[in-house]
């Protein structure tokens, strides 16, 4: 399929800013690979860190010239648009605060469309079966009412008042606490996770998932890291706790079938503790987000 | 102390930590960051392995890198029963070696394109590592099934498993990660759900264990 027949299908895709990497792994001057909405890209980082982004193959014109991508930095990750963004990145306001801990934890190639694994990350009921141990145990299985709104407006959904019952929450935790979390999904492809922080009761920790979606069933996840820890004391060790946790989701979300997520609401059976994923789903029928999506039946 | 050189999501530090868990060996765990770090890449790292690759055990004075070499010698020299690596048995020893190597197999096959898919190796050619471990997933499906007939639950014929079912064990388990599901291999399924019920068996992200029934 020819770029600009995709960019009809997938004009809600196609317009909108979508991470393609960390900026952290990166090595100056080494040009790498990746997709985008299906379309491969070359990009490359220059000693200042500026990063520059253009298609190849058939698709990119002029066959002489580089068909350079928009593109941004914002929160260590470089952000691209293939078609004209109809909306700037949305802003985490804590990434300017200076006592934050920032890091990419990992990025992971996983089999899967952008919105199951968006739709995963929201889900809590899974903690004490897949991440036994570390976000959840049990016999404490139970997800309590909680609230999900979405805000047209700001074309954002909010789930607030989550608690659950985590053995060991981050890192930094020593024992086992109720962690209170919010989850916010502000892109289709992305959402950020604010979390008690062990450090601070007056503050939270901001775990995001920023989604590339390679193609409609091919994904690279990275984990995007914001928190306060003072205690421990390299940043590897953040990360590979995190890399755990995306590790155990991972064959969780690669056995999901369909790979794409359906929109109908016939066609996958939810309960009560699946408020956001359903909130989630009619977001993106809302927006008319096709990629990676089964649309309703017509 | 033993030490050992690791990496959570890596299938061959998966089988020290596996075979050392159910041997009830102590251990200190020394966490390499393999990806996206590239800390198996370092200088200081490269001293310790020159082909930079984990795992990597240290014993006192011996260093061993290669999971399958390390597996032979924390059995020989940890294993009482002598049931994981029968070094007294030639015609059982020799089995459980030609095993070993076919364990071998499934890291360059299955592994490389779980690597492919999950951590962009580029470089590997996807459809040749798949067809390659599909080739070898056959072999030990129809092994399994003929042995399973005989009334046998392992690899080797016998009451106990092996070392040949511990290395075989995780880059099969984690296969569906490169895109090779393990649906038309039942023999292969049946044979991964009595090994996760060893007495000491343990997970990975990726591994869970059996269900309670």
């Amino acid at each position: 399929m020819l770029s600009s027949q995709k960019s009809e299908m997938y004009p809600i895709a196609y317009n909108t800013w979508h991470v393609i990497s960390a900026t952290d792994d990166l090595v100056p001057g080494k040009v790498e690979q990746t997709y985008l909405l299906g379309e491969p890209l070359q990009f490359v980082i220059d000693d200042t860190g500026k990063p520059t982004v253009w298609r190849v193959g058939p698709q990119a014109e002029p066959k002489n010239a580089r068909a350079y991508v928009n593109t941004q930095l914002r929160y260590g990750y470089i952000w691209c648009v293939l078609g004209e963004p109809t909306k700037g990145i949305f802003e985490i306001p804590e990434y300017s605060e200076p006592d934050r801990r920032i890091m990419n934890a990992l990025s992971v190639g996983i089999n899967t469309s952008p919105p199951r694994a968006v739709e995963n990350f929201l889900d809590m009921a899974h903690f004490p079966f897949v991440h036994d141990g570390i976000l959840g145990e049990e016999p404490h299985t139970e997800v309590v009412e909680y609230q999900v709104d979405y805000n047209e407006e700001a074309g954002e959904i909010w789930a607030t008042d989550c608690k659950f019952y985590q053995p060991k929450a981050a890192m930094a935790s020593t024992e086992g606490v109720m962690a209170d979390y919010i989850y916010r999904v502000p892109h289709p492809f992305c959402a950020v996770l604010y979390k008690s922080s062990p450090e601070d009761l007056e503050r939270m920790d901001v775990i995001s998932v920023f989604v590339t979606p390679l193609d409609e069933e091919h994904i690279k996840a990275h984990l995007a890291i914001c928190i306060l820890d003072t205690t421990t004391e390299f940043d590897k060790d953040i990360r590979l706790f995190q890399q755990t946790i995306l590790g155990q989701d991972k064959p969780i979300l690669e056995n999901q079938m369909p790979r794409k997520l359906p929109l109908d609401v016939r066609a996958e059976t939810p309960i009560r503790a699946d408020k956001s994923s359903i909130i989630y789903r009619r977001y993106l029928r809302d927006i008319g987000l096709r990629f990676g999506t089964i649309p309703e039946a017509t | 102390m033993i030490e050992l050189y690791d990496f959570e999501l890596s299938g061959n530090c998966y089988k020290l930590r596996l075979l050392m868990t159910i041997l009830g060996i102590e251990y200190t765990p020394k966490m390499i960051d393999f990806f996206p770090g590239n800390e198996h890449q370092t200088d200081e790292f490269l001293e310790i392995n020159p082909l930079g690759q984990l795992p990597v055990l240290c014993d006192g004075e011996v260093t061993l890198r290669d999971a399958q070499a390390i597996l032979t010698y924390l059995a020989t020299k940890y294993d009482e029963s002598g049931q994981w690596y029968p070094v007294t048995d030639p015609a059982r020893l020799g089995l459980v070696n030609q095993w070993l190597a076919f364990a071998d197999m499934i890291t360059s096959t299955a592994s490389a394109a779980r690597l492919h898919d999950g951590l962009f190796y580029h470089w590997i050619d996807i459809n040749k590592a798949r067809a390659g471990a599909h080739r070898l997933f056959q072999v030990l499906d129809e092994h399994l099934w003929h042995a399973e007939q005989d009334g046998e639950l392992w690899i080797l014929p016998g009451n106990n498993p092996t070392l040949a079912d511990l290395a075989c064990f995780p880059y099969t388990m984690l296969a569906s990660e490169g895109g090779v599901p393990l649906t038309d291999y039942p023999a292969i399924r049946r044979w991964t759900d009595r090994f996760k019920r060893v007495p000491g068996f343990i997970p990975m992200p990726g591994i869970f264990p059996a269900g309670t029934a």
